[in-house]
């Protein structure tokens, strides 16, 4: 009863009449029930993507022009050339094998760096230099991809890998990859800093107490209880540097080829897709199609990469409070 | 012992230091890419940036060229997104961190949402491609159903076509889990005493929201949100997809305009093989990126002066 009239008071204060109860009952709740569409959205979006894909996709496996694709050959034909020769050839592990290459080179890039730097930033870095830190790291999380696909053309591998192995084309894995890697870099960083700096200082003091260095403490201490917030970090870092376009399309080439070779030119899943939206094949065509089945295995890898990031985070969290 | 180090003793020091200087490399290392990167680009680009070269439209000719459509085109497009996302992000994060209560279904949203923001922005293209381009196939064959006049401003078709609201909205796709999780951090950040005072003098949960809470979060959000802006004017890929066009000769004049953004044309232009263009591409990364330094340091400048400690 006094929160009742508490309510009513307000009203009067605020709008110099008391609310009636059902007309305020209908506004809270039709706000109410508004944001919950919104949030509706959200769930829906996902359903869409997914229905958009699965059923193109779908397409793509009955199609009646192509009689060889099978789930089978898409998946475990070694040979991806849609838009070349008279016979085209649909199996994707050309492709997830250029994704594979160009995100183990980012990841050998990123995630040490990407870790000491944070280890840095949580452990050594005096208020100062972290906020400069941070700053330039920012900066860099927010250059578009295109811009370090120039940089990976342009700059890294005529002025970095040309003069140290003539191996090395104009186009090329192992220029994409460190592109790729300086863009996850920054997400590598601040995420796992974030995991670093939730670590309570008592461990540390504790660890201190015992007698141990600042390397101890930080790699033997605070490294290990922050675990399962690092390995998230480099999933969802891998994750991105998985769905990067912008970078391969411009700078690995477009040969899908079956190579560990990092010198070569590979051509990675998405930077398929450019390929054929950009308008290389004909829209209804079986190329054209097969781009949606290379998107649906592409979404399928990153869901399922986000999804045991979120795992780990969840189950293996070591709480301390 | 007395005043000297066993071996065991000289041996962590030394690790210690190790990787100490290995820290140290390995920071300055951020910091060296980030300045060959911005050296590189401006050596390449600088002479190219004039007002020339702002006011002008695509050319075959690399000495011609402009940046005109895709800079309008960037603004249009980046700004129908934060129409669409920001209230959508809010929205949402208000529902989740402040109305949902604690259950399975809030639990898989949440990871729903986390999800989709790991999500490949190319993917998105493809489903803005099937969803507002073409509206799923619905009237494939015939001309598009439109209201109005093509030349006005509220010239309105269905479906929408590779149009500059169908890039907007694709965006608003890409970043709208970005926004929802800044926001929701925003909410979760407002200290519960906040909530519990203004419940206690009698308001609605509707009035703490919109009185108490929202205002409380706001800068917050509105850092987010200006991140998630950067991320969208910096995109490239699920516009490409949708068919965003690579040479445009006009700015956008109404929702149904064509349209190209400054990374489809730096794309465009690094792509090529003639020195001229990538002269052309350096020239038009340096100006998207002091777009986005101008928007940084918005971002900036509200996390200094607007945020202040909500709880002593």
């Amino acid at each position: 009863m006094i929160a009742v009239a508490a309510r009513t008071a307000a009203e009067i204060a605020q709008r110099g009449r008391p609310c009636s109860l059902r007309v305020r009952t209908l506004i809270e709740g039709s706000i109410k029930y508004l944001l919950w569409s919104l949030t509706f959205l959200s769930v829906a979006t996902t359903a869409v993507i997914i229905a958009v894909l699965a059923s193109e996709t779908y397409g793509f496996f009955t199609t009646t022009d192509h009689p060889e694709i099978s789930l089978w050959t898409f998946f475990c034909g070694t040979e991806w050339s849609p838009l070349l020769g008279a016979e085209p050839m649909f199996g994707v592990l050309p492709l997830v094998a250029g994704t594979l290459l160009v995100t183990t080179i980012a990841g050998v890039v990123a995630l040490p760096i990407g870790l000491m730097t944070a280890i840095y930033l949580s452990e050594y870095a005096t208020a100062r230099r972290r906020t400069l830190l941070k700053a330039v790291l920012e900066i860099l999380a927010g250059v578009p991809t295109v811009v370090y696909g120039f940089f990976a053309l342009t700059f890294i591998t005529p002025y970095l890998l040309q003069p140290f192995s003539s191996a090395f084309g104009t186009y090329n894995a192992m220029s994409a990859g460190i592109a790729v890697g300086i863009m996850i870099l920054p997400i590598v960083c601040s995420l796992s800093e974030d995991a670093l700096r939730a670590v309570p200082q008592s461990l540390r003091d504790g660890a201190y107490a015992l007698g141990s260095t600042k390397f101890d403490v930080s790699a033997k201490v605070v490294v290990p209880a922050a675990l399962s917030g690092i390995v998230a970090a480099f999933l969802l870092a891998l994750t991105r540097a998985i769905g990067e376009t912008m970078i391969v399309a411009l700078a690995a080439g477009g040969l899908a080829q079956l190579t560990a070779n990092p010198t070569a030119q590979v051509q990675t899943m998405t930077a398929y897709m450019v390929q054929i939206f950009l308008g290389d094949a004909p829209a209804a065509g079986i190329e054209y199609k097969s781009s949606y089945a290379v998107a649906f295995t592409l979404f399928l890898i990153t869901f399922f990469l986000t999804w045991i990031g979120a795992i780990v985070l969840r189950r293996y969290r070591e709480e301390y409070e | 012992m007395m005043g000297g180090k066993t071996i065991a003793t000289t041996r962590r020091l030394m690790s210690n230091r190790l990787f100490l200087y290995g820290c140290l490399t390995a920071t300055s290392i951020a910091m060296l890419v980030l300045g060959v990167l911005m050296i590189s680009i401006a050596l390449e680009g600088w002479s190219s940036v004039s007002w020339r070269f702002l006011d002008s439209f695509a050319s075959r000719k690399a000495a011609q060229a402009g940046i005109k459509a895709p800079l309008v085109g960037s603004l249009w497009v980046c700004a129908i997104c934060a129409l669409v996302a920001l209230p959508m992000g809010i929205g949402t994060a208000i529902y989740l961190e402040e109305f949902a209560k604690r259950s399975r279904l809030k639990h898989l949203i949440q990871l729903n949402i986390s999800n989709l923001s790991g999500v490949p922005s190319i993917v998105y293209g493809i489903l803005a491609l099937a969803a507002f381009v073409r509206f799923f196939g619905v009237s494939t064959g015939d001309a598009p159903w439109s209201i109005g006049d093509p030349e006005s401003l509220f010239f309105v078709q269905f479906p929408f076509g590779p149009s500059v609201l169908a890039g907007g909205l694709t965006l608003a796709l890409v970043v709208l889990p970005i926004m929802i999780i800044a926001s929701q951090e925003a909410f979760r950040a407002v200290p519960q005493s906040l909530r519990q005072g203004a419940l206690a003098l009698g308001s609605t949960p509707w009035q703490v929201i919109w009185r108490v809470s929202f205002p409380a979060a706001l800068p917050t959000i509105m850092t987010g949100a200006i991140l998630a802006m950067s991320r969208a004017i910096g995109e490239a890929a699920p516009l490409l997809v949708i068919g965003g066009f690579l040479l445009v000769f006009q700015t956008p004049t109404n929702l149904m305009s064509d349209f190209t953004v400054l990374p489809l044309q730096i794309f465009n232009w690094a792509g090529r093989p003639q020195a001229d263009f990538h002269k052309l591409a350096a020239a038009a990364i340096i100006v998207q990126l002091v777009v986005l330094l101008f928007f940084n340091s918005i971002a900036i400048i509200i996390r200094q002066k607007l945020q202040r400690p909500l709880q002593s």
